[in-house]
């Protein structure tokens, strides 16, 4: 991956040498993609029942990973083996097995390099899934399978989809990939009449409501332990900041400056503390503090607002911030001590909205750059070189991007719909998915 | 004398003259039976005269706005009137009346036997005045606020107060210290709002840098600091949600309302 990122990096700099235009920060290159052929498993002894659910979101979980070729469905062989036993060897090289053979679905028209195949029993009250992952350009069976296991699940919806997720993991890891099942994102939804704050799996699913505050509760943050979750409410009247147990819901305490606004925490990569902006000194400034906000310091020092301050995650020092006080709103950067002031936009339109990249190199943002006022777009940006790429074009408002945990997809907001709902993409801006339906839903952040 | 002596002899030639007319007439027939006598009635005896049994005013004596009882009888009158204000009435009865001030009821009585007059008076004392009229209902503070605080109104992405926010802020000034003296206890808060094209992040610190802008020019006037509190709702509560100029110009505005 880091081999990734250097050659990209590279190019990135070559071609900002050619040319001073934007360039391609992460390119999730389809033409070199592995192919994948992922038939619809069938279910016995009472499992039929859950495999659209299983099959769905095996298919899903390995599409939406955007590290696979996905060969159509249309073009599989008619007949599917559901276990090495199915195999059988064509009696003369080259011939067809119907499907029942490796070559079968290396060669065309499915032209496949990898089919997984399965099923599911229910044995003892439990859902049992038998998964294997096969490389069809082998020669033989032995050397074809990459992966045969076992998973369990309850014998429901839930259990159907909890071992389609884990076998997904595991055939993603294989490739380099990370599985985003299990991770949350938070949101804020006012489905309820309220913004309150929101839980969420990362395909749509499990849509949870965590607070009650019947308040205008917005912007979460949580913790890189994803236990706490820090937020902005009105629930006492001015915004201020709120840290509960993303487990129990229980309110943690924080201690609150006076001032007429606390708001926009995150906590930094220790867990440890929280940088905010509070208006305690008259304008709206960064300042960082304990996880219970005691031992607060003011770091940012400017007669402008600033809001959002980000700690790089792999660093723990550079802190990506807006500011207002070169004029429009941009995106700035500094040492936790507040040294080092750089801006990072080039000035032009409006920009917001930083989250690092795990690996703490780049920064996805939202900016009006090229677009009339109020019209975001998501970004990129190298934090080093400052080259920035564009992933959504003018499809609505699009802010507040949020990496996954596996750096290679993107949460955000977009009213191109109409409403603002909760999308998901690949960081090239492809594969867009629309998880929320329900009121308005915005800000989201996705937490492992 | 003399006039005596003429005197009887006017009379003598009368007398000789007399006598001499009436030997000389023809001699007249016999005159008619006098008419019969009339009978003699006894003569009627005269007319009663009306009179008055009682008139009284019960009680005699009334608050505004009360009733007295005026009650009469009479006899041997024809036509009975009670005055003033009431006119004819049957020769015995009673009557309620209000009268504002003291009057003199007069009750006459006319019948052939004439006319007879009584009177009496009905004292009217004048009670304690009513309380004064309830005060029209005291405006609320919101209503207050709503009637003569108005907003004031920002450029995109700024706090400055423009010319035609000054204007409205030095009148919002006045009435503020009007407001405050008439509610002691208030204080207001001033909202911050933005429109929404900026980031929702950013516009909580514009909101709020309008609210104290808004707020240190109405301090420089003279309204008291410690009754206004300040609030940014950045673009979290828009008065309109329409994608123009008209919507964003009206959410870049300071609200007033009561505090909580």
């Amino acid at each position: 991956m880091k081999k990734f990122y250097l050659s990209i990096a590279l190019l990135s700099a070559l071609a900002a040498l050619v040319a001073q235009e934007p360039s391609v920060i992460i390119k999730i290159t389809r033409g070199d993609m592995p192919k994948i052929a992922v038939p619809d498993f069938r279910g016995t002894g009472g499992a039929e029942t859950q495999m659209g659910a299983f099959n769905d979101t095996l298919f899903r979980d390995l599409q939406n990973s955007g590290l696979f070729d996905m060969v159509a469905k249309s073009m599989y062989p008619l007949q599917v083996p559901q276990r090495p036993e199915d195999f059988r060897q064509p009696s003369r090289a080259g011939a067809s097995s119907g499907g029942l053979w490796l070559s079968d679905w290396a060669s065309p028209p499915v032209q496949t390099n990898y089919l997984t195949i399965g099923y599911t029993a229910v044995q003892n009250g439990t859902l049992v899934l038998y998964g294997w992952l096969l490389d069809v350009s082998q020669p033989n069976l032995a050397n074809a399978q990459i992966l045969g296991k076992r998973y369990f699940g309850s014998v429901d919806e839930t259990g159907a989809r909890k071992v389609a997720h884990e076998f997904a993991a595991d055939i993603l890891q294989h490739f380099g990939g990370k599985s985003l099942f299990g991770t949350k994102i938070y949101f804020v939804s006012d489905r309820t009449g309220n913004k309150e704050i929101w839980s969420m799996d990362p395909d749509g699913s499990n849509q949870k409501r965590l607070t009650s505050f019947n308040s205008i509760s917005i912007m979460p943050a949580v913790s890189p332990d994803g236990t706490k979750l820090a937020f902005t409410s009105y629930v006492r009247g001015n915004p201020a900041i709120y840290i509960i147990s993303t487990d129990t819901g229980r309110r943690l305490y924080f201690y609150n400056q006076v001032a007429s606004m606390n708001a926009t925490p995150d906590f930094t990569p220790d867990g440890q503390h929280i940088l905010y902006s509070s208006t305690a000194s008259g304008y709206a400034q960064i300042y960082i503090a304990d996880l219970d906000g005691k031992n607060l310091r003011r770091i940012s020092s400017s007669r402008a607002i600033e809001v959002e301050p980000k700690v790089n995650p792999k660093t723990g020092n550079e802190v990506v911030f807006v500011s207002g006080r070169s004029g429009p709103q941009q995106i700035f950067k500094m040492n936790v001590d507040g040294m080092g002031v750089e801006r990072l936009t080039n000035g032009e339109g409006e920009a917001s909205n930083p989250s690092w990249h795990p690996d703490g190199q780049i920064i996805a943002y939202s900016w009006t750059r090229g677009y009339a006022t109020g019209n975001f777009n998501i970004f990129l940006m190298d934090v080093a070189t400052r080259h920035f790429d564009q992933l959504t074009h003018g499809e609505g408002r699009n802010e507040n991007p949020s990496w996954a945990p596996d750096g290679r997809h993107l949460v955000f907001m977009s009213n191109r719909g109409g409403v603002s709902q909760i999308y998901t993409m690949l960081a090239d801006g492809s594969n867009v998915h629309q998880l929320t339906t329900q009121g308005r839903n915005q800000t989201p952040v996705w937490s492992r | 004398m003399l006039l005596r002596k003429r005197k009887w002899s006017v009379i003598c030639i009368a007398i000789l003259l007399s006598v001499f007319l009436a030997s000389c007439k023809k001699k007249p027939p016999p005159p008619p039976p006098p008419p019969p006598p009339p009978v003699v009635q006894p003569p009627p005896p005269a007319p009663a005269a009306p009179t008055v049994n009682e008139f009284t005013a019960e009680p005699s004596s009334v608050e505004r706005g009360q009733s007295s009882t005026l009650k009469w009888s009479t006899s041997n009158a024809t036509q009975v009137s009670l005055n003033p204000g009431i006119g004819t009435v049957q020769a015995s009865g009673s009557h309620a009346v209000y009268p504002n001030e003291t009057t003199s009821y007069e009750l006459i009585a006319t019948g052939p036997g004439g006319s007879v007059t009584r009177s009496v008076t009905v004292n009217v004392t004048v009670p304690p005045p009513p309380p004064p009229p309830p005060a029209p209902p005291k405006e609320t503070l919101e209503q207050r606020l709503e009637r003569e605080v108005k907003d004031a109104f920002f450029d995109y992405d700024k706090s400055d107060i423009r010319e035609d926010a000054r204007a409205t802020l030095t009148q919002d000034a006045e009435a503020l210290k009007r407001i405050f003296s008439e509610f002691p206890s208030a204080t207001i808060t001033m909202e911050g709002h933005c429109d929404e094209r900026g980031s929702a992040e950013y516009n909580l610190g514009l909101g709020d840098r309008r609210s104290t802008a808004a707020k240190d020019f109405l301090v420089s006037l003279g309204v008291p600091a410690d009754r206004l509190k300040t609030i940014s709702y950045g673009k979290e509560r828009p008065v309109c949600t329409e994608h123009n100029e008209d919507c964003w110009q009206r959410c870049r505005h300071v609200h007033f309302v009561a505090s909580q």
